[in-house]
Parts: C-alpha cells; structure tokens; sequence
C-alpha cells in the first residue's frame, strides 16, 4: 500500500517545542449516549482529553461528531452518561453550564459573530460582561488577540464588512480573550474558500504551538496530520477508530475507516 | 488585442483597463427621468395618466381649499361671505381649536398641557436618539411623573410619593439581596405594591396638611380632544413595547406554566374586538373591582389599550425573533453569558431591529385606535367634532373639521414613520 498524499495547504514551519500533552485530564467523557427524539446520535462514548491534546475528529456526515464536541458545553444535551469538563460535571445545574462555557471556547463553522457590533466589540463583551473586567482592560486584551490573529486594523468595522476568512479568525480571537483552557473547533474551515481556509489554518497551528487544548471537527486532513497527537474517526454515533495521525493515515485498521479514508484522500 | 481572442484559445491579457466615466445618459436627472417616468410605452403612458389624474385632483380641490372663510361666527355667516361660490368655512376651527386640542380643560391652565408636551419632547430626545447625553434619560424617567401632575394637577405630594415606591423597592432589594437572591426579587416586586396600596396615600395626605404644594386639580372629564388621544396614545405605546417584549419571549419560553398564560393572554386579546374590550374597561370592569374602588376611567382604558397593543407586538418581536440565526443565540451560550445578558445584549437589539417596520406598524394603528374612544363617552376630537356640529352655529358643517383633525395625526405618525425609516437606516450594520 502505498503512503497517502497528505498536504498541509499552509506553507510554514511548525514549532512543537510548546505542544506537550500532560497528564492532567482536561475532559473525561463515560458512558454518553444522546438521543434526538427516538435517534440514537451518540452511543456509548468514552473519551479521555489530557491538557495539552490537539485531537482532530473525523467522520462521514451524520456521525455525530459536532454533536459530541457540541455536547462538551452543552450546547446539547446528553441523556445518559457522564461529561466531566476541568473538574465540573455538567449536569442541568446551570451554574455548572456557565462556568464550563467560560472555561471552553467554542467556533463555529458558519462565525456566529454579532452583527449589529463591531468586531472590538464582538470581542469584549463577554469578557466584560461575564468576567465582569473592566472595558478598557477588555479592550486591550481583545486588541492583543485580534494582532495574534493579524486582523487588529479591522477592529472598528462590523462583521458584514469582512471576509469570511477574517471573520472566522475574529470568532477565534472572540473566544480566545474569555482566556479559555479548552477550545472546541466545529468545522471551522468548511465554509471557506481555499484562500481563506489557509489563513484560519494558519491560526489554529499558532494556537496548538502555545499548547492550546484543542478539540477540532474538520475534514483538513494536513491539518489533522501535522498539528494533532490523535486523530478520532467515527461512524454512526460511535468512535470506531483513533490513533496518533501518522498509525491511523497509514495504517488503518477498520474496513470503514479504510473506506472513509480513500475516498476523502488523494493518492 | 480582443480579435486574437476570438481565434485562438490561449489568450494573456497584456495591459489591465482604466475605469471610464459612464455615457452622460447613465447620470444625473436625464437617467432618472428616463429610468422612472419613460422607460417604455406602458410606463409613458401610467405617467401621462398619472399627472391627469393629479391635475383633475388639485383643480377639483384647490379652488374650494383657496376660497376658505377663517373669520366668521357660524356657518350661516360663512355661507353669506361665500355668496354661492365653493369654498372651505375653517372658521370652525378658528372658532373651536382649544376644544378639539384640550376638551373642556381650564383655559386659564392651557399652559401645563402644552408645557407637558414640550417636556415630553425633552424626555422622548434621548430614547430616541443615541447621539445625546446618557444623563438625560434620567429626566425621562422622571417625567410620568411630571407629565401627571401637570396634567391633572393636586397635590404635588401624590406623584412624590408615588416615585418613593420605586425607592421602597431598590431598598428591599438590597437588604434582601444578602439572604437569597429569589427573595430579594420577591420582594423588590411586593414592597412597592404594599407601599402604594397602604402607605402612598396617607403619606400623600399628611405631607400635603404640613406642606400645601401643588396645582389646581383637574377632573379626568373636563381633559378631552388631541390631549387625550396623546396621553392615551404616549402612555399605551411606551408600556406596550415592553410589554410585548416579555409576552414574545415567555411565548418561546420552555416553562409550560409562563409559556401558557403568554399564549392564552395574546391569542384571548388578538382575538377579541378592541372595542369590546374598552366597553368592558367603560362599564363592566366596576362589577369586578371591590365597591368603593374608583378607577380612573382615562387609566382603565390605558391599561386596555396596553394589553391590546402588547399582544400584537408579542406577536411582531416573535417574528423578529424567528428571523434570528439559531447561531446567535448558540454563539451567545457558549460565551457563558446568561438568559437575560444574551437576551439582552445579543438577541433583543437584533430583533427588535427586524421588527422595527412591524413595531412601528403597531404603534401606529394603535395611535389611531384612540380614536374609538368615542364610544366610551371619551371625549377624544372625533367626539368633540360631533359636539361642534350639534351646536346651532355649526351644524351641518363636517369636511373642515376631520381635515384638521386628521392633519394632527397625520403629523404625529408620518413623524413616528420617518423616525422608524431614519432608525433602521442608522442600525444597518450588516452590509447585505
């Protein structure tokens, strides 16, 4: 068999000197199960993340993987199971839902920036709002992460006036300035042009370069391959196979992961 | 250059093209006229008989409008200087404004209504437009209150201690505020009611025996005409907005209990006539309340008018809300901010943005519905108009009277039109 080709479409070096996994659990997921009315979505996850993990989840579409990263702040619920994010269960208590979602940034695949505010002030909001920091200080903050993400001369326009690349790494620099310890990636690329996927990309390395813990549903497989230490492949609600990235391109074990595979990879 | 492009398939653009003025008929007011009044035969045509139809209005209307009488004291008189020819008698109007403008309110105390609406002016300037001093809204806070008294008059006391309930309220807030944060919510709500119930008034009466402040009183029944529709109508419109702001979203609320008395009070109020329920707030509302109770027939027809307009609003800002991406709110929710921050900061100002065509819509019809208070011996001017006729001088005399009384509101709600298409304009910040 021959090795696939895995092109990372961003042309740079990535330093790994900073991505260390610890032994530390960031988020510990038994036994879950979600219905959606009588469709079993999720069935029977376990998954441990340790802080400092870059895991990349992949799978058909339908197989529950936004679902399940969806589920660790509880933009849905899960009926059965335990979630257990930085030491807090989440359960119905919603002190418990807002303290995880402070602690968890989250990106969506289609921005989700406000619209009727600037992107200044789509950043500090909930950092003034939530974390209760005063603005100026909010302001400085959110300044420092839209330089990180090399958008700081957008600052004063709306988010209608930006492309959707720019917008996708201003909804990273939003999350970024709650200072969240875990960050959730929801396809973050697949509403972009090829130009534009390039520069989010390019973003998301910096961050696992600072050792972010960094949970990302995308079908970037250059991504997948050089940023993450596992990669997660699941089928109809349930994980069906992972490894680190290198194991599971080369040498996939399940016949459906072969299958998922060769159909999404050149050779 | 382009001819090589026409017969070989490899072509490489050698020199990029300056932009050009447009030809002079694809600017200014040619391209207008051409693209609006000419821009074929139909359209021609439409246009011709347009501007017949307006030439055949105006020559019909303007010689009766030119030839009007504003100087004479009945319509006899008027129909003597016209001697036959046509023409408008608005010598009714010179005659009877104050009454179609205050009813039958102390002319001598003319001043505290119209000082009232130019307060109210002051007061609307900051909720209306941003660009003014945040401190300001602090007078229109104040000013139902000063409105009131100025309105009504008595004791200045009463519109005081009134304001003091609020005062109750933040108080119990925060002393209970230390035990349990429900209660002090609790009681912030059932202080000021208590306070306003028992101890509002005796207060009133004892301040006012050490201290005889206050204006002349005036008898909700002697306050009539335009003062009437605007007091009605301002008092209706600011409490139905938020209102129905609380009624939209405890219809989208999870809670069964919040979420069916919403349903039952919009779809109960929407499906009844509105002038059933002033009837019920006229004559039948008395038989509910304890004997001896009595209400202010001017605040029990607010009240009504409130409900009926909040209903419809609930029903304007849910489609607003409809409207919203479900990733808003997802996006305000993995924040961390809460129900009412996200409500608040997020999904409110973007909703009420898409309403505002519908909320103005409401307003509005609203303004104009105070004219059915006509039929509850309100004497709101379509009212006192019938009263004008039924006097000797008058009678027989019509056009001239609802020509004015539709010019005032026409003014306020082609105002309140303008604002709503000047408001969306500032909010557009989405650059579709």
């Amino acid at each position: 068999m021959t090795e696939p080709v895995i092109e990372l479409p961003v042309d740079r070096k990535i330093d790994t000197s900073q991505m260390k996994v610890t032994d530390e659990v960031a988020i510990q997921i038994t036994g879950m199960n979600k219905w959606y009315g009588s469709f079993h979505v999720l069935r029977d996850v376990n998954m441990t993340v340790n802080r400092g993990e870059r895991i990349v989840i992949c799978g058909p579409s339908g197989s529950g993987k936004s679902t399940l990263i969806r589920c660790i702040n509880r933009l849905e619920e899960h009926q059965a199971g335990q979630i257990i994010v930085d030491g807090t269960e989440l359960t119905s208590d919603l002190k418990n839902i807002d303290k995880v979602r402070s602690e968890v940034g989250m990106v969506f695949q289609h921005f989700n920036l406000f619209p009727h505010l600037t992107i200044l002030e789509n950043c500090t909001l909930a950092p003034i709002w939530v974390r209760k920091i005063p603005k100026r200080e909010a302001e400085a903050t959110a300044m420092h992460f839209l330089e990180k993400v090399k958008i700081p001369e957008q600052a004063h326009k709306y988010p209608g006036q930006l492309s959707g690349g720019q917008q996708q790494r201003v909804a990273i620099a939003r999350s970024l300035c709650m200072r969240p310890r875990i960050m959730l990636f929801d396809e973050p690329t697949s509403a972009l042009d090829p130009e534009m996927i390039k520069e989010v990309l390019d973003t998301m390395i910096s961050l696992a370069e600072e050792g972010m813990t960094m949970l990302c549903v995308t079908h970037e497989m250059g991504f997948a391959q050089a940023v993450a230490n596992r990669v997660i492949f699941m089928d109809q609600g349930q994980i069906v196979e992972q490894n680190e990235p290198h194991a599971f391109f080369n040498n996939p074990q399940s016949e459906r992961t072969k299958l998922f595979l060769s159909q999404i990879l050149g050779h | 250059m382009s001819d090589t492009h026409a017969q070989t398939v490899s072509y490489v653009r050698e020199t990029m093209l300056a932009p050009q003025d447009p030809p002079r008929s694809q600017t200014g007011a040619v391209k207008w006229v051409h693209e609006n009044l000419f821009s074929g035969w139909i359209n021609t045509g439409l246009t011709l008989i347009s501007l017949l139809v307006i030439f055949w209005l105006v020559s019909g209307i303007s010689p009766w409008l030119l030839n009007s009488v504003w100087r004479a004291g009945s319509l006899s008189e008027c129909r003597a200087i016209l001697d036959g020819t046509s023409g408008a008698c608005f010598a009714v109007i010179v005659d009877r404004w104050h009454q179609l403008l205050f009813g039958f309110y102390p002319p001598a105390l003319y001043w505290r209504p119209v000082l009232a609406l130019l307060l109210l002016f002051v007061a609307l300037a900051p909720v209306l437009f941003t660009g003014l001093p945040r401190r300001m809204l602090a007078f229109s806070a104040l000013y139902p209150f000063i409105g009131y008294h100025l309105i009504w008059g008595g004791s200045l006391w009463f519109p005081v201690t009134a304001l003091m309930g609020f005062g109750v309220g933040a108080l119990a807030y925060l002393l209970m505020r230390k035990l349990n944060n429900l209660a002090a919510i609790f009681a912030a709500i059932l202080a000021p009611v208590l306070w306003w119930v028992f101890a509002a008034g005796p207060l009133d009466s004892a301040l006012y025996s050490i201290m005889p402040l206050g204006l002349d009183f005036v008898r909700s029944d002697r306050i009539g005409g335009f003062l009437i529709s605007m007091i009605v109508g301002v008092s209706a419109i600011s409490l139905s907005l938020p209102l129905g702001i609380l009624l939209a979203l405890g219809r989208q609320s999870d809670m069964v209990f919040i979420k069916t008395v919403c349903v039952v009070f919009i779809e109960f109020i929407r499906g009844v006539p509105l002038i059933t329920l002033l009837l019920f707030a006229s004559l039948l509302l008395n038989f509910f309340l304890p004997p001896g109770t009595s209400f202010d027939l001017i605040l029990r027809v607010i009240i009504m008018l409130t409900f009926f307009a909040s209903a419809y609003m609930a029903e304007v800002i849910r489609g607003g809300l409809a409207a919203l991406p479900k990733g808003q709110y997802e996006a305000a929710d993995a924040l961390g901010l809460d129900y009412w921050k996200a409500q608040r900061l997020i999904i409110m100002p973007q909703a009420l943005k898409i309403s505002i065509p519908g909320i103005v819509n409401t307003f509005i019809g609203m303004f104009k519905d105070t004219t059915l208070l006509v039929f509850i011996a309100i004497l709101e001017p379509l009212a006192l108009a019938n009263a004008i006729r039924a006097d000797t001088n008058w009678n027989g005399i019509y056009w001239e009277l609802f020509i004015f009384i539709g010019a005032l509101f026409f003014i306020f709600c082609f105002g309140m039109s303008r604002y709503s298409m000047y408001l969306e304009r500032k909010l557009k910040t989405d650059h579709r």
